[in-house]
């Protein structure tokens, strides 16, 4: 195939695995290159998608219309209740606005919202013009949280000050504020808050039976299915279970620091990672054995069905290759694991926000050969898929056309996922998927593969 | 019901936009550079603009959409965003190798007041644009007007940037498109080749964002109006701009700049705006209007004749851009329908005084709307006060159609839950055929869903 070019100065960020080899560290935490097509968002977009599915609080978007526009319900956070997420404010900032500045909009704005909405707390986000033209949000909010008498709570997230992670920090610190002024009352000392779990698809309910299955009292989740009341007594659990490497650790160290409540990281993706997360838990009241055979139970119970419902795609599936690009690392370890469960192997994997740590084992994790890059572009990944022939790539919204037009398979493990992956029901749906996909008719008139008329 | 807080009573709201029915300029421009062959969008701002800005369209289209970003930091928003763009300019040519960079501001390099122009042209001066490679601008801040206008703003850039008059004119006309779909586009050149007259389209957007399956990602697809076209709009005999508010501005720019006269029209939507850009086309190139149109024409009166019954007196609201809404609300005048609601997110005196002219004329007594707070909120409520049997907008309008329990038809942009609008055409007399087919399909299908056994009739 025809040679494509690497970027210059993106060599550092891409990286192909060999036996015997010291290679150097992969360099990531780094903001994007000038003028290369990456997938990666901003500050704001990290800020929003964490705090998004708290369902009963106004998340009020201080810009121009566009940042308010397209965050607008693209995301599929479940709620079981109140769906005040699902609408979009903005103070739609005009010209006048970035001169004389927005704060008085904002402070109206908010008081018609909180009076027509009655929410349980409102977050106001600031995007980049409201960073330079140095609006204070933090009095306007302070001011409106007295009037009102309901929390309303500043995320700094101007989109030019850092990374999407960045967002992530500033959207906990917001989290932060709420936590620790409800009532501990009442709750289990076998009890956990569980974070970085954003209900797509539902996912945060099938995880919370789970632990309830165990008699573990789950007192938060962060965000999915949120509810403000919840957010606000979170510091009265025993244990942090912390998902999705990069948004919510920040929060979890936070809450051990101020509130002494320790974490563990988990993932609920595929057979190996969702037992795994359950036993975790388990271990950690030893004091009750019966958590611990509880746990077993639901492992047993729920692999008893779903293993034998694998065999057939893994019949069909072995010795297919798969490629991962999605948004954090800690996704793309599990995301191995289950491929690797029904027969496929992986040879291209990169995250747009990895750390150091993520991707030193990452590297451990993936066969000889793999290439394993950051904050990735269409370009390099279409030149890796072809050149390692893939026939599967996991991604987000960005990357699913791409896939088509190479005539491989896609599976969209990001935002835009419509059934639910986590679980043990989960791992079954997303072999579903990658199968259907992979295998599809639609393939043989895709000239890859040979079909041209 | 999602929007179950929406209240019956309006009230004049103090600057706050719920649900907007309107985004921000930079995606305009975005598309607009999408159908320039070899060209790739760069966003001069924040790198999440550029993310969205990729993302929407790819829902929209179902297409790998490039585009480029300049990332800025914090250090770039404090001391000009000009090493940002000029580096990404460099980067750009060197590894994903366009003939054109079309660069678009933002809220961000607006406000920090980065001047597009002086740093493009710094990067010609210190060499970083090689030999016969373009890099156009547009200023697109996000605080004023809406994607509309950025889209405006890219158009005229892409006219003033590349046509020249070489004095010696050309037989062949420039049709400015409005932003419409690809599959407008094809039609537009379709038709235009009908009437044997020789256009120049642009922006034309078609073979780049409808375009084959090949097994290859292409990142300059063969689609888009080509640098001698654009170079050659400069000597055209004249221009038709498809739109008074996306297409316009450029007409007006290309007269100044290349004194190529120009007629502005309505995008070609429904019978009546079709009938005026055939008759425009027809009479400026001194052409007869060819047998295979009029018959065209012909069939889609005959429909609207034989099914003029179901539609008669039927309610709709309405919402989206300029420049579709005011030809689609005279078509629904034309089917002799009734426009109860109509709201627009894109402010401006010239479309407002526009639609209240069709309006007045036709039906005065329609509630419209545009710029600050036209809102899908304010559309809602309008809604709640005076039913109507029948929503037409974006793919945004689903969450009104289903608590109100009205049939729903997808129309303007973002459509992110259906296909379709790429590939068939709502200009021309056989966009015409395809709207009434649906409008039909959905007020039918309704009267089938609702009547009692007794009235359910095999013959409509």
């Amino acid at each position: 195939m025809e040679q494509i070019t690497i970027l210059e100065g993106r060599q550092k960020q891409i990286f192909e695995k060999k036996n015997g080899v010291s290679q150097p560290d992969i360099a990531c935490d780094t903001s994007s290159l000038s003028g290369s097509v990456s997938q990666r968002a901003c500050v704001f977009c990290g800020s929003r998608v964490v705090l998004y599915p708290i369902a009963d609080a106004i998340h009020v978007v201080h810009g121009p219309i566009g940042c308010a526009a397209y965050t607008w319900d693209i995301r599929g956070a479940v709620s079981s209740g109140p769906e005040l997420h699902r609408l979009s404010f903005s103070t739609d900032l005009q010209e006048m606005d970035v001169i004389y500045g927005g704060e008085k909009k904002l402070y109206h704005s908010l008081i018609e919202l909180i009076g027509q909405y009655k929410p349980k707390a409102a977050f106001i986000y600031s995007t980049c013009i409201v960073g330079l033209i140095g609006d204070d949000i933090d009095a306007v909010c302070k001011k409106v949280a007295k009037e009102s008498g309901i929390p309303v709570l500043p995320v700094h997230s101007e989109g030019f000050k850092g990374t999407k992670k960045d967002g992530y920090k500033a959207a906990c610190h917001a989290l932060m504020k709420l936590i620790g002024t409800g009532s501990t009352d009442d709750i289990s000392k076998y009890s956990i808050n569980i974070l970085g779990e954003f209900n797509l698809a539902g996912e945060a309910w099938i995880i919370r039976k789970y632990y309830e299955k165990m008699g573990i009292e789950v007192v938060a989740t962060l965000t999915g299915d949120g509810r403000i009341d919840a957010v606000r007594r979170a510091h009265g659990a025993t244990l942090n279970v912390v998902q999705c490497s990069g948004s919510m650790t920040w929060l979890a160290k936070e809450m051990e620091e101020k509130y002494g409540i320790p974490y563990i990281r988990v993932s609920y993706f595929g057979i190996e990672d969702m037992s795994k997360s359950l036993y975790d838990v388990a271990k950690y009241f030893p004091d009750r054995p019966e958590i611990m055979e509880a746990a077993k139970q639901v492992v047993s119970d729920e692999v008893k069905t779903l293993y034998p419902s694998l065999q057939k795609f893994k019949k069909a599936l072995t010795g297919k290759k798969a490629a991962i690009y999605v948004g954090g690392a800690f996704k793309t370890f599990s995301l191995i694991k289950a491929l690797r469960s029904i027969g496929m192997s992986v040879v291209l994997a990169g995250s747009q926000t990895g750390n150091k740590d993520d991707y030193a084992r990452l590297k451990e994790m993936c066969d000889e050969g793999t290439v394993i890059v950051d904050d990735s572009n269409p370009v390099e990944l279409s030149k890796f898929i072809l050149e390692k022939e893939a026939d599967l790539l996991i991604g987000g919204v960005k990357e699913r056309p791409i896939a088509f037009k190479l005539g491989i398979g896609f599976c969209d493990h990001n935002h835009e996922r419509k059934i639910p992956l986590a679980g043990f029901i989960g791992m079954y749906n997303f072999a579903l998927e990658v199968y259907q996909s992979v295998m599809s008719p639609v393939w043989q008139f895709a000239p890859r593969k040979g079909g041209t008329l | 019901m999602l929007l179950r807080h929406t209240s019956k009573e309006v009230k004049e709201r103090e600057g706050l936009t719920i649900n907007p029915a309107k985004t921000c300029q930079p995606i305009g421009a975005m598309y607009a550079a999408l159908g320039i062959h070899g060209c790739l969008p760069h966003s001069h701002g924040s790198q999440g603009c550029c993310s969205y800005h990729r993302s929407t369209l790819t829902r929209h289209y179902k297409e790998p959409v490039m585009a480029a970003t300049s990332s800025f930091t914090e250090g770039a928003s404090v001391f000009g965003g000009q090493a940002n763009l000029l580096a990404a300019i460099e980067t750009i040519f060197s590894v994903y190798e366009p003939d054109i960079i079309a660069v678009h501001s933002t809220c961000l390099s607006e406000t920090i007041g980065d001047d597009l122009q002086q740093i493009t042209r710094k990067a010609k001066d210190d060499g970083k644009i090689p030999e016969g490679k373009y890099v156009i601008f547009a200023s697109t801040p996000s605080f004023i007007g809406s994607h509309i206008t950025g889209y405006a703003n890219m158009v005229t850039g892409i006219a003033t940037q590349f046509a020249v008059s070489t004095g010696v004119k050309k037989n062949q006309y420039n049709i400015i498109a409005g932003w419409m779909e690809p599959s407008d586009m094809r039609e537009i050149k379709r038709l235009s080749k009908e009437l044997g007259v020789k256009i120049v389209l642009f922006p034309d957007t078609s073979d780049v964002l409808d375009a084959p399956q090949t097994g290859k990602h292409v990142f300059y697809p063969k689609g888009g109006t080509t640098v001698a076209e654009l170079k050659s709009a400069g000597d055209s005999l004249s221009s038709l701009a498809l739109g008074s508010i996306s297409a316009e501005p450029a007409a007006i720019a290309l007269e100044k700049s290349c004194k190529v006269p120009f007629e502005t029209l309505d995008m070609p939507i429904g019978l009546s705006a079709t009938d005026r850009f055939i008759m425009a086309l027809s009479q400026t190139a001194g052409v007869k209007v060819p047998d295979e149109i009029t018959a065209e024409r012909g069939r889609l009166v005959d429909v609207m004749a034989d099914m003029e019954q179901y539609l008669y007196g039927k309610r709709v609201a309405l919402f989206g851009d300029p420049d579709q809404l005011l030809p689609l609300t005279e078509f629904l005048l034309d089917l002799n329908m009734k426009p109860v609601h109509i709201v627009s997110g894109t402010p401006g005196q010239r479309f407002e005084k526009q639609m209240r002219l069709l309006l007045d004329a036709r039906s005065p007594e329609t509630n419209f709307r545009n710029g600050l707070q036209a809102d899908m909120f304010l559309l809602h409520q309008w809604m709640k006060n005076e039913p109507v049997d029948l929503l037409i907008g974006n793919t945004y309008g689903k969450y009104m159609a289903r608590d109100e329990d009205v049939p729903f038809i997808r129309f303007g942009f973002p459509i992110l839950d259906r296909i379709g609008h790429s590939y068939f055409p709502n200009v021309g007399y056989s966009g015409g055929l395809r709207l009434v087919e649906k409008l039909l399909s959905v007020l039918m299908d309704r009267q089938d869903r609702d009547a009692l056994e007794e009235k359910f009739e095999l013959v409509m």
